[in-house]
């Protein structure tokens, strides 16, 4: 009797057990991928590594991509007229030596250079006509085509305009023709200044008509659906929510002979702690951006590298609130937060207090930074903002003030928000601050509807012009979005890409100008940080390149060097 | 039995119904938008995007829209994941959140049923205040501190398995750990009350009157009684095992769909909530089903119709 009533424990473990087995025995098969390469010290090492990205690739069609870790794979597998080079500059790619430049500087010829997509056959001059027609056709409804050509490209606007309000439009008026099957002439509304970067970025890429047409649906929809002219191809990648993928390279590639590295497989881990535990245990060479409580642990560590992004954070004040329509009140406000602290105590990661809307180490003329003709403004000094407080209260007719603060939802972002309540309320005596913290979808659309005071902010450039800054505030601006207006800052924006585009000289001297009205005449926006960014990644892997605008990182001129 | 399941399982499409057409209209109001750059598109490339999903016609239209697609099993095409058939997307995840959730439960609630039982067996000795530590550590530890201990000292320090990613079975071990120590605390702590409460009656004192054995009272007739408020409790625990962790996956890098849920409402990428909530729906109630028929096999005098013909 007694033995039964052990047979019933010892069947629930065999079950179980069993269970086990046989639930782990379906995907066995994948193992041994990622050997780590740097073992053997000779100078053969395996041209492969393995890295990590904290998210899925939204989208592989360069037409629609809007986001850095799509503009990443498809800088790395494609390639348009020009490309970021090792310092970040465009420089000729699928073009061949210098374009014909018409007079004033509106019409581009560009002879195009032998190169082959990843199935042979030879990349045209019709497949930039495609895919920018393609791009900014209001039936493919791309959210960074017309936001990169409206303005630029001749008629893109027209035709973006024309397509929303249900009208016909001719995809054929877009400032684009293919001469002959080398030969591209591009025409633009009006001259500009970085045409090189905006012909690098991965929006203004080539496709295939015949490969998108026949693919209809399915185009860019796995690695077998799409067409590489780029120094890699994905060999491996099974739709925009993989969360692996491998890259190897292009044979096909015109720069073939400078491209190292052979294979690089990418996962996907979005715990910033969990990629460090993968990449300490060896499992990896590279990680993604650390979030930036594990960043001080690596300080001085040869494996972190660290770089100042070009991307800046601010608070937007609201001008439809009538007491941020105060000049004083913004001051006030701007003046009142020690930036300093934050970068250090609460950011820590490298990001620095920045007294400015241009990024530091974004632009220069001839060697001198952007930063250095403009200085700082608007710092931090609670002697002036109380000043300024008095006189905006008193102005208003008010003791006190309750004021919307509209910030982030995660960690960081309530951190930050919660130290600049504290700040602004301790300096700024009668102000309360109400803190809004919504998910970031939540917070664009309040942005898109104005629906908040002040708003904590930023913004990255998408080509490497003072101008992708200092266009944001001109009087109804698309970015705008706070009710910001000064015919002043207006005009010289107006110039700076009009009559100045081609005198580099004036142009940043106006787009200086401009800045210091925004800031230290209108405190429009009231600056906080420049953000840095941390990785860490095995010391044998040479020659990434990290860009600030574009693709975060071209692979290209890697390679693996033994111990 | 069959008029019964029949009568069931229209209740449950009905459920569903109700569940879809409430979370549709709820999604609606949630403020957000689900373009990621909308901050840089002009007025007239919004209308054009939002024409191409659909979201320029009134709310009516659009849920009359959504419903006649799911009944042809459409559930749509993902916004954030351009290209990617909601169907495909979750089914796809939901084979690693099954797996997991399965693997997790069944060790979760073997091993804990295993303790609680012992510790009402020998209650108020070493063993019963050990299982109760487990038990009360279980509950009270965050999973994401449990996971990430493990994957520190057992993956990066001593080596021993995979610190992540799901590519055989020996990267399923630590999440299953991991997440198998919520079901072991409930199904330990439950089966201890329950097994107790059971001892303690008359039948039981009946049975060892008689001199039934020892094994006998605790297996043949405390256990099976004490099971069925541990089943109960375990069902809705199991579906939200198998519908996938957000914090397991996340530390793990598991492709799974839990933490997809989570992202899909927070970047309001309509047809995914829709699909994941009715996803998750379904297999509440189908688990709900399977309790009530169990309830019978475990307790005979629990009938789900009428008795025997």
């Amino acid at each position: 009797m007694k033995k039964s009533k052990y047979s019933l424990l010892l069947i629930l473990t065999l079950v179980f057990s069993l269970i086990l087995t046989a639930c782990g025995g379906n995907n066995d098969a994948s193992e041994g991928e990622n050997n780590d390469n740097n073992e053997n010290a000779t100078s053969d090492v395996a041209q492969e590594f393995s890295m990590l990205d904290s998210s899925a690739i939204p989208t592989m069609d360069s037409v629609l991509a809007e986001g850095s870790t799509s503009f990443t794979y498809i800088g790395n597998v494609g390639e348009g007229l020009y490309r970021l080079n090792q310092e970040g500059k465009p420089e000729p790619a699928m073009v061949e030596g210098e374009p014909e430049i018409n007079e004033d500087k509106t019409v581009f010829t560009f002879k195009l250079r032998d190169a082959k997509w990843s199935n042979g056959e030879p990349v045209t001059a019709h497949d930039f006509v495609f895919a920018w027609q393609r791009a900014i056709d209001p039936k493919t409804a791309s959210p960074y085509g017309p936001y990169m050509m409206g303005g630029k490209i001749l008629n893109a606007a027209k035709i973006t305009e024309a397509g929303a309000a249900g009208k016909p439009y001719d995809l054929n008026e877009l400032g684009v023709k293919a001469i002959d099957d080398k030969t591209l002439e591009v025409t633009l509304e009006k001259p500009v200044v970085y045409w090189e970067d905006l012909f690098a970025f991965p929006s203004f890429y080539p496709q295939n008509q015949k490969f998108v047409e026949e693919k209809g649906d399915a185009f860019a929809s796995s690695a077998e659906n799409l067409l590489y002219n780029g120094p890699f191809k994905m060999t491996q990648w099974e739709g925009t929510d993989a969360e692996e993928w491998v890259l190897e390279k292009n044979e096909n590639y015109w720069d073939a002979d400078n491209v190292k590295i052979e294979k690089i497989t990418v996962n996907v881990v979005k715990d910033s702690g969990s990629a460090v535990n993968a990449f300490e245990a060896g499992e990896t060479d590279m990680t993604g951006l650390l979030s930036s409580d594990l960043v001080p642990q690596y300080e001085g560590d040869e494996r972190m590298m660290s770089w100042l992004d070009a991307a800046v954070f601010y608070l937007k004040l609201n001008q439809k609130n009538e007491a941020l329509a105060n000049t004083n009140i913004r001051k006030a406000i701007a003046m009142a937060f020690n930036k300093e602290d934050l970068a250090n105590g609460i950011l820590n990661n490298g990001s620095v207090p920045a007294n400015y809307l241009v990024p530091k180490e974004f632009v220069n003329l001839d060697g001198v930074d952007f930063r250095e003709g403009n200085g700082d403004m608007l710092e931090y000094n609670v002697e002036e903002a109380k000043k300024h407080w008095e006189a905006g209260l008193k102005e208003l007719g008010k003791t006190e003030l309750t004021i919307r603060y509209l910030g982030g939802d995660t960690e960081a972002s309530k951190k930050i928000d919660s130290y600049m309540k504290n700040q602004l309320e301790t300096n700024l005596e009668g102000l309360t601050i109400e803190l809004e913290s919504v998910p970031f979808a939540v917070r664009l659309e309040r942005d898109n509807s104005m629906d908040y005071d002040i708003q904590m902010a930023g913004w990255g450039p998408d080509y490497g012009n003072a101008i992708s800054f200092i266009d944001l505030w001109v009087t109804n601006g698309g970015s705008n979005r706070m009710g910001y207006s000064n015919p002043k800052y207006d005009e010289l924006v107006k110039k700076a890409q009009g009559e100045l585009a081609t005198q580099p000289e004036e142009n940043f001297k106006a787009m200086q100008e401009a800045e210091r009205i925004l800031l230290e005449e209108d405190a429009g926006i009231a600056p906080v940080y420049q953000r840095g960014a941390n990785i860490l990644i095995n010391p044998n892997l040479k020659g990434l390149v990290q860009y600030q605008y574009g693709p975060d990182y071209s692979f290209k001129w890697m390679s693996v060097e033994g111990e | 039995m069959g008029k019964y399941l029949l009568q069931r399982v229209f209740y449950m499409v009905l459920t569903l119904f109700l569940i879809a057409s409430l979370t549709f209209f709820l999604m609606k109001v949630i403020p957000g938008t689900p373009f990621a750059s909308q901050n840089k598109l002009s007025p007239a490339q919004m209308e054009i995007m939002k024409a191409k999903y659909g979201l320029d016609q009134p709310v009516p239209v659009q849920y009359a829209k959504y419903m006649g697609n799911l009944l042809k099993g459409d559930f749509g095409t993902s916004f954030q994941f351009s290209n990617r058939a909601v169907g495909d997307l979750m089914f796809q995840r939901l084979g690693p959140s099954a797996q997991l959730g399965f693997q997790a439960m069944v060790l979760g609630s073997v091993l804990g049923i295993f303790l609680g039982v012992i510790a009402a067996l020998r209650q108020n000795s070493w063993i019963d205040y050990g299982s109760t530590f487990i038990a009360v550590v279980g509950k009270s530890i965050p999973s994401f501190v449990f996971a990430g201990l493990l994957q520190y000292y057992i993956g990066v320090k001593l080596g021993w398995l995979p610190v992540l990613f799901w590519k055989g079975f020996e990267y399923t071990i630590m999440p299953t750990i991991a997440l198998a120590l919520f079901p072991l605390a409930i199904a330990a702590r439950f089966m201890r009350t329950e097994m107790i409460d059971v001892l303690n009656s008359d039948y039981i004192t009946l049975a060892k009157a008689k001199g039934a054995s020892f094994f006998d009272i605790a297996f043949k007739h405390a256990l099976r009684n004490a099971l069925i408020p541990v089943v109960t409790v375990l069902g809705p625990v199991f579906v939200s095992l198998m519908t996938g962790s957000l914090v397991i996956e996340k530390i793990f890098a598991i492709p799974g769909l839990g933490e997809q849920f989570v992202t899909s409402i927070t970047l309001n990428d309509y047809p995914v909530i829709m699909g994941t909530t009715i996803l998750y729906s379904a297999m509440f109630v189908l688990i709900i089903l399977i309790v009530d028929i169990l309830y019978g096999v475990i307790d005979p005098r629990i009938r789900l119709s009428g008795g025997k013909k």
